[in-house]
């Protein structure tokens, strides 16, 4: 198989085999959901709901009021029992509407397919994404309508639905390429016909095989959309990365891909487009990968938004070993978790508990200069210099380094033989380099 | 040869050196910038720390902002009084009248012994790094995470941690030159009056039963110190007391009151009242105790009863003798 | 079973299993060929020169951290490679007392002084040979046949000196005169296999090394497989200009490195006084690393270019 790849990254183990063959199973309904008002990158809703109200499921319960922000709704049927801030897993707590399931599952009535493709138009098709509330599913959650709505002097002419999946363990967008192909396809006409492009690619790491050769099936008649497989690598799935891969293109240094015609969408949320359009339902539920050495029985769940981890964790036979570190999304990038009582939100790829002798905590050791991590950084900075510039405070040097263009990928810190934790200190530059602009 | 060798080598070396000091004594006079010594004068004046509290790129470039009229001669927060006065000195001018010196304190009393963790952290020991990290290992949301950012921040090492990883000002040491609360992730330092000397130590935001569970020195908002304070200077607000220290005169009976010693103080600096032979028997100080601390008849010397004297000054400073003392207690 | 705290740290949150420990201890493996070949040649002598400098190393390490009250690391392996690294450099005959010296001096201040592992500017081996060239010049070029024991000279102090030539099997064996770990190009070169395979060292530093002194030594006149194979070049192309400490951290860096070391190698062996000078090539361009870092900072994912 002909294969397309970026510069440097790792190769990481995939641990994949445990859930991979695996069809996505749906998760029981949750006795109460916890549903936060803020779920993706932009502002907070405000609730439109108020104690004591009994809600439908797929009811909008908040509202998105500015344009970088998407709307959240109730995923099951029954009551609000209350709206008050709770801990959140990317870790600050937030406002988060506590709803109490009647267990009916009832529909709300506002919920009504779109219609036609060939019907609708590009406007059409945009405010019926942002109403499903459909945001980035990668892990970002980056409001998907505002990635579809480029400023008109950005010409788009190609967009690339992201199958690599390049983190280890996650399997949940190489299911729904399995299982929810077609739907796929929906997505990324219906994307393609919103921005008004010709070009669509499906990017694919070859260590999916048979869900490469599903879409290459699927997509053989269209002969402005191509299955492109990708060579596995880690960070092979970065946007930067995938667009050079597969377009050539290099998104320019503090750029969007939108600077060089392109915008790319993760499988999962092409999927939930389909089905926003097909049959108007918001994003209420989604497909995770419940996996890791300390869960008796790991699987691909279909799970409504708001379901609390623990509730997940037990419909996986709950913990076969104490566990040691649990994480939202994938090893690479994914988000430690302090406790599991925190809700399953629209960016939640996986939820990945490592047993109590895997989650290690490692003694640093001095630098030997090796530059691993200068051959694996995929955007090609020199994370040992900048994780030194950031551990004495040098912030200037550490701009003039580029730190701003680190994707904290993680491939520096994981390729480390002296186990420094680099890309913490990037970002902690990073944060500290972007204080210091705002106080400008 | 042996001479002839010597007298070369001296003729030539001291010839070498003449020539370049002639060329660098030529060079220093005529490529010359002249700089106004009023600059230089300023920058001798100022701390040196250079640790840029004043807003201007360390303490050179706030000189050269007072000479141009940009600063003001009082701008430097870290030398106080002292330094506005000397600078205020070479530029001629009068200081404004100096408020007094402002140093860092902390809000947050939960070290490691009180304040319990909600999960183990591994990684960058540095509080801002830790914050980014699903949060903190705190389970208080609003204490103090105890890496010691803001020691390694502060230019006057005016900031140690204690062993059980909780921050302490020296006092005498702090400028209040601000660098520990931009650092703190957790924006627990507050720059407040030298003088004033009760705090509430929590800024947590919790219900008292959600305080209780993760910390034993938290504000639980039961409110007492706001009842028990003889001077209203005890607000009450987002489930935690707050000091107005335009009111608050340092008496210290909150921080009695306090079950969780949240609000704390330095007893040790607790002031009593004593009246000296010049009273007068005026009773106005015996009027305006809110403790009743005073006795004594009219136009008879009264007595303060150190038992329960506060210490508040408000007899000091309404006595028309000046015949209270404020004494510090040993 | 979740009565325990979690863990939480940033991501990455799964970590390659390779440590500074394995890495050293796998330049240590990478160095065997070479030392047996060395005793195997020098006899007796030579063991007990690699057994005490490699002692005298780790002793000093160990001493150094404990006094400054560092934790004591001398179980990383990188103590044992400086002491074993000095001894394939120094020749056979030298007193042992010598070779202690150096490694000490190596140790301390060659590596300890600056901060320990990681902080050294040059190479620990290559300052304690260089300490010991200084302070003893006859026993450190005096050089023993290892044919029959006797006093003899270089390939290279032949060529310099003579103009004779050596076969090239007795250079690629080692039969020859020189440095304990020095003589057998074969016993380097499996040791150097084993390291690329691992990934341990960077093939640009000792390819841009060796070719360079390869094109100049032709340009000039010379024999450059006679170049190659003589003296401490493949010793110190592939073990020591390879030291990830001391050797530039970007790809264009390291061709920069090794080319330096290269013309330098060229120019003290044609020209210079010395017959050999690959060590002082090595150190030299030590010094220019933390320039050439600088200088050849790599351009940035999508800076300048765009739309490629």
């Amino acid at each position: 198989m002909k294969t397309v790849t970026f510069k440097g990254g790792v190769h990481p183990p995939h641990v994949k085999h445990a859930t991979e063959h695996k069809k996505i199973e749906r998760a029981q309904l949750p006795p109460k959901v916890y549903i936060p008002l803020q779920q993706h990158i932009g502002a907070p809703c405000k609730p439109v709901v108020g104690v004591g109200d009994e809600v439908k499921t797929g009811q909008k319960i908040g509202e998105a009021e500015s344009f970088v922000s998407a709307p959240v709704h109730a995923s099951v049927s029954g009551k609000v029992v209350s709206i008050e801030t709770l801990p959140h897993p990317v870790g600050a707590n937030v406002l988060t509407v506590v709803i109490e399931s009647d267990g009916k599952d009832e529909l709300s009535e506002d919920i009504k397919p779109g219609g036609d493709l060939e019907s609708l138009t590009p406007e059409d098709i945009k405010k019926i994404i942002r109403e499903a509330g459909i945001v980035g599913m990668g892990g970002a959650a980056f409001p998907t309508q505002v990635k579809l709505s480029p400023p008109p002097d950005k010409k788009i002419d190609t967009i690339i639905i992201n199958g690599a999946e390049c983190e280890p363990y996650l399997t949940a967008d190489h299911r729904v390429m399995l299982e929810h192909s077609e739907d796929i396809l929906f997505g990324l006409k219906a994307i393609m016909k919103a921005v008004g492009v010709e070009k669509g690619y499906v990017g694919i790491e070859n260590n999916k095989p048979d869900a490469i050769k599903k879409m290459q099936e699927l997509v053989k008649d269209e002969n402005n959309i191509e299955v492109v497989a990708l060579h596995t690598k880690y960070p092979q799935g970065g946007e930067k990365q995938l667009i050079y891969a597969i377009t050539g293109r290099e998104v320019p240094s503090g750029g969007l891909p939108m600077e060089v015609g392109v915008i790319v969408q993760n499988v999962g949320t092409t999927a939930m487009i389909a089905k926003a359009i097909k049959t108007g339902m918001p994003l209420i539920e989604r497909v995770l990968t419940v996996t890791g050495s300390a869960i008796a029985e790991p699987k691909n769940l279909l799970v409504r938004i708001g379901t609390p981890f623990r509730e997940v964790i037990q419909q996986c036979g709950g913990f076969k070993q104490t566990p040691g570190k649990v994480i939202m999304g994938g090893p690479m990038m994914g988000l430690a978790q302090a406790s599991i009582d925190v809700p399953v939100v629209k960016g939640t790829s996986g939820i990945l508990v490592l047993s109590k002798d895997e989650a290690k905590q490692y003694q640093e050791r001095p630098c030997i200069k090796c530059a691993r991590c200068v051959d694996a950084c995929p955007v090609y900075l020199l994370p040992t210099r900048l994780s030194h510039f950031a551990q004495h405070g040098m912030w200037d040097e550490a701009e003039d380094y580029n730190a701003l263009d680190c994707i904290e990928c993680g491939s520096c810190s994981f390729v480390c033989p002296s186990k420094i934790p680099l890309v913490q200190r990037i970002r902690l530059a990073k944060s500290q380099i972007l204080d210091r602009r705002k106080k400008k | 040869m042996d001479n002839n060798v010597f007298l070369i080598s001296v003729i030539s070396m001291g010839g070498i050196g003449a020539f370049f000091g002639i060329v660098l004594a030529y060079a220093s006079k005529k490529f010359a910038i002249k700089v106004d010594p009023r600059i230089e004068q300023i920058n001798e004046a100022l701390p040196g720390a250079n640790c840029g509290a004043c807003g201007y790129p360390g303490c050179s470039g706030f000189a050269e902002a007072i000479v141009e009229g940009e600063a003001p001669v009082d701008g430097c927060p870290v030398g106080g009084r002292e330094v506005a006065e000397k600078i205020a000195g070479i530029m001629g001018v009068e200081a404004s009248a100096t408020q007094e010196r402002s140093v860092a304190r902390l809000y947050c009393q939960g070290d490691c012994e009180v304040a319990v963790d909600r999960a183990l952290y591994d990684g960058v020991q540095d509080c801002r790094a830790a914050q980014a990290v699903n949060g903190g290992p705190k389970a208080c949301k609003y204490g103090c995470l105890g890496f010691g950012t803001c020691a390694e921040v502060c230019p006057f090492d005016a900031i140690t941690m204690d062993e059980n990883h909780l921050p302490h000002v020296d006092i005498e040491k702090c400028t209040g030159c601000g660098k520990c609360v931009q650092a703190c992730p957790r924006n627990l330092f507050e720059l407040v009056g030298v003088s004033k000397e009760v705090h509430v130590g929590c800024k947590s935001q919790e219900r008292g039963k959600d305080v209780m569970k993760v910390c034993k020195a938290g504000c639980i908002g039961c409110r007492k110190c706001v009842k028990a304070c003889p001077f209203d200077a005890m607000k009450f607000k987002n489930n935690l007391a707050k000091i107005d220290y335009e009111k608050c005169t340092s008496c210290m009976v909150c921080v009695e009151v306090c079950p969780t010693n949240a609000t704390y103080s330095d007893f040790d600096k607790r002031k009593k009242a004593v009246i000296t032979d010049e009273c007068i028997g005026c009773t106005l100080c015996k009027k305006v105790c809110p403790v009743e601390a005073i006795t004594g008849e009219v136009k008879v010397k009264h007595q303060v009863d150190p038992e329960k004297c506060i210490g508040c000054s408000l007899c000091f400073e309404k006595c028309p003798k000046d015949a209270i003392k404020m004494i510090r207690e040993e | 079973m979740e009565k325990e705290k979690l863990l939480i740290t940033s991501s990455p949150h799964i970590k390659d299993d390779d440590t500074v420990e394995k890495i050293m201890y796998g330049v240590i493996i990478a160095l065997i060929p070479a030392s047996v070949m060395g005793v195997y040649y020098f006899g007796l002598h030579a063991l007990l020169l690699i057994i005490a400098s490699i002692a005298a190393a780790v002793v000093t390490e160990a001493v150094f951290q404990k006094f400054r009250n560092y934790p004591v690391t001398i179980t990383d392996g990188s103590a044992v490679i400086t002491g074993l690294l000095l001894a394939l450099n120094l020749p056979p005959g030298l007193p042992v007392w010598m070779a202690i010296v150096g490694s000490v001096f190596a140790i301390a201040l060659g590596k300890q002084v600056f901060g320990g592992l990681g902080h050294n500017p040059f190479n620990p081996a290559l300052i304690g040979r260089a300490f010991l060239v200084a302070s003893f010049p006859v026993h450190m070029t005096t050089w023993i046949s290892p044919v029959d024991g006797t006093t003899t000279a270089t390939p290279l102090g032949l060529m310099k000196l003579q103009g004779v030539s050596t076969d090239y099997m007795s250079l690629f064996l080692g039969k020859i005169g020189g440095c304990i770990g020095e003589t057998s190009a074969l016993a380097i070169l499996i040791g150097a296999a084993y390291l690329l395979y691992k990934g341990y060292i960077d093939w640009r530093i000792p390819l841009s090394y060796l070719g360079t002194v390869a094109v100049l030594t032709t340009v000039f006149g010379q024999d450059p497989i006679f170049h190659l194979f003589a003296g401490g070049l493949m010793l110190g192309a592939f073990f020591m200009a390879t030291d990830m400490v001391t050797s530039p951290i970007t790809k264009k860096g390291r061709w920069i490195f090794g080319i330096g070391a290269g013309i330098l190698v060229v120019v003290i062996r044609l020209w210079g006084g010395y017959p050999e000078g690959v060590s002082y090539s090595i150190l030299l361009m030590n010094g220019v690393t933390p320039l050439i870092n600088r200088y050849t900072r790599p351009r940035v994912f999508g800076e300048v270019k765009n739309n490629g």
